[in-house]
């Protein structure tokens, strides 16, 4: 695999590569921050635990606010703490914020640029246990659609806090996508992160996976399998999925010819269609999309029912051979 | 601008709903109802209660005012250009193309709208977010909160009521246009909501029921509100929809449509005989 080395990647086999939750790199990055920036305050509804937001809490009682069993109210209070020149950060399971308090969203926050942050945990079928109900397989397509919002799907530890840190420091809303369950943390602090920008983790000319999240290391280790079998993979990372990076997603094409997004959310709305609609526009190619295929979760082990539902490395293997079998005939 | 007076305050409501009329007529579509029921306490609120600089709307110790059922927009164009934040000419662009004058407010593009509105439900939780910001940073300012009794029907309402008692937002006063009207019919038939006052007690706050066109009674109801320490207060204030136009007067049909010239001129021409015996101090 040729590496891009500009990327400082970790040895992806390294024993040392750790693995943790971005959920718990959202929390981190949160108290590391609100001990920079007074203005900073943070809002949950009962789930401060889950979603890592309690170590704020602990250290900052006085600007963290627990709203209850209530998303609708979180997302309108945290506007209304915004247009008072506070950076609200608001943190619950993706399913119910966005899923249950999007026009509140749209409204309160979008609609008036609000300085408010939204972490959506708990997203896509790396939930596991808690089945279909809790599994948010949608939250990409119903965030990216609205004006003024940027759209994060950070791939690991690292680069969640560097997309916390992104979201403080750019006015206007954000919405950042967590997982529940670990998760390799692959890139380091000398990783470049540019909001908007799609980095290209390891070079390739046969094909291109686009992935996002937490199936960006299970596309790198795709790619490793298959450079095995002969065939030369690029992946890159396109982690702002509200803004598709399309100079970068059309050199990609023009040079592998054919893409294949991979991403923990239904391929209706999510970063497969946002990369399609890109390369429609500026260079069509041929788009596979790898994701949930329009149908819901189930319980079981993330790893287990992401298998199940091919969004493993195994899966990716397989979508991608096809997907050259179709190119070479 | 402070008006102290009864008869001030009474004229200045009056100059406000002939403001809401005019502007209804060339909008050609709006809500006619709501504005005019809450005319008097806008009055009370713009010219008598709360501070600000229209000419400075970003001033950071102003009260706010949160608008949450947006709809009665009209009412708070007129009493913010009336109060100088914009010339009175611009109120004859109410939802026309290119207007600051939105359909619902709009904080975006009007200064001095503090919450875009129009969704329902949602103004009570911004003003919960002001009202936290501001104990946060020690401020005097306080936010009023204005809200239908209609939109006590969404949940995401009492979500905020349950928050401003949590957090005992005394900075905070919200005030419910009580006029049993909503879209498609009476509140009680549509959607009960009964004794609100008490609803508003069981989830900890003060509650003041008051008639929405005394002046007195707004006035105190207002002050009380600012006496009470360590809860939030809400003042029910039973209005008559249409309040000052006879045939607009209690008929729900007016909750969402303009009047057309015609009936415009009626509604003129019976304001300003009510005008004439506010003078006269008659009313």
């Amino acid at each position: 695999m040729k590496m891009n080395q500009n990327m400082h990647l970790l040895d992806l086999h390294s024993p040392e590569l750790k693995k943790s939750s971005t959920r718990e790199a959202f929390g981190a990055a949160l108290v590391e921050l609100g001990g920079k920036d007074e203005n900073v305050v943070a809002l949950s509804s009962d789930v401060a635990g889950s979603v890592q937001m309690e170590g704020f809490g602990k250290k900052f009682p006085g600007r963290f606010f627990n709203v209850g069993v209530a998303e609708q109210n979180l997302a309108a209070v945290a506007a209304g703490l915004s247009y008072s020149g506070k950076i609200a950060f608001i943190g619950a399971f993706a399913m119910f914020s966005p899923g249950r308090n999007w026009e509140q969203i749209r409204t309160t926050i979008c609609y008036a640029k609000a300085n408010v942050k939204i972490e959506g945990s708990h997203v896509g079928l790396d939930v596991g246990e808690d089945g279909a109900t809790h599994q948010a397989l949608e939250d990409i397509a119903i965030t990216r659609c609205l004006p003024n919002m940027r759209v994060v799907s950070p791939c690991d530890f690292e680069e969640t806090k560097k997309a916390v840190y992104s979201a403080w420091k750019t006015p206007g809303p954000f919405y950042i996508r967590c997982t529940r369950n670990a998760v390799a943390n692959f890139t380091t602090q000398e990783t470049p992160f540019e909001v908007g920008k799609m980095n290209l983790l390891c070079e390739g000319s046969d094909i291109a996976i686009v992935a996002a999240g937490r199936t960006v290391f299970d596309s790198l280790m795709a790619a490793e399998e298959l450079e095995k079998e002969g065939v030369s993979v690029a992946v890159a990372n396109m982690h702002t999925i509200s803004h598709p990076d399309g100079a970068a997603l059309e050199a990609l094409a023009r040079k592998c010819g054919s893409i294949v997004t991979v991403e923990d959310h239904q391929i209706v709305g999510g970063l497969g269609s946002a990369v399609c609609e890109t390369l429609a526009e500026r260079y069509p190619a041929r788009v596979r999309r790898v994701g949930m295929q329009m149908k819901f979760g189930e319980s079981g082990k993330g790893q287990e029912v992401l298998k199940k539902y091919g969004l493993d490395k195994d899966g990716i293997v397989r979508a991608v051979r096809e997907e050259i079998k179709k190119k070479n005939r | 601008m402070k008006l102290k007076t009864t008869k001030e305050l009474a004229l200045m409501a009056n100059t406000l709903r002939q403001d809401i009329i005019r502007m209804l007529v060339p909008a050609a579509s709006g809500h006619t109802a709501g504005p005019l029921g809450m005319a008097d306490i806008f009055s009370v609120l713009y010219f008598h209660e709360m501070n600000y600089d229209s000419k400075k709307p970003d001033w950071g110790e102003r009260d706010r005012l949160m608008l949450s059922n947006g709809h009665i927009c009209a009412a708070l164009y007129a009493s913010m250009a009336r109060a100088g934040y914009f010339p009175l000419e611009e109120l004859l662009t109410f939802r026309k193309l290119g207007s600051r004058l939105q359909g619902h407010p709009s904080r975006e593009k009007l200064p001095g709208v503090e919450n875009s509105s129009g969704p329902l439900g949602e103004g009570l939780a911004i003003a919960c977010g002001m009202s936290l910001a501001g104990k946060m940073d020690g401020a005097k300012s306080r936010v009023y909160c204005l809200t239908s009794d209609g939109e006590h029907q969404e949940g995401s309402t009492w979500e905020a009521v349950m928050l401003a008692n949590k957090y005992k937002l005394d900075n905070l006063v919200a005030i419910c246009d009580r006029n049993y009207i909503q879209i498609d019919g009476n509140t009680e038939d549509v959607m009960p909501l009964a004794d609100m006052a008490e609803k508003y007690r069981a989830f900890g706050w003060h509650a003041i029921t008051i008639d929405g066109h005394d002046y007195a009674a707004i006035i105190s109801a207002l002050d009380e509100a600012r006496k009470t320490k360590g809860r939030p207060t809400m003042i029910i204030a039973n209005t008559i929809p249409g309040k000052g136009v006879s045939f607009m007067e209690r008929d729900y049909k007016w909750h969402g449509k303009p009047p057309k010239e015609e009936e415009a001129k009626r509604a003129l021409l019976e304001l300003e005989a009510a005008r004439q015996k506010i003078e006269e101090g008659k009313a």
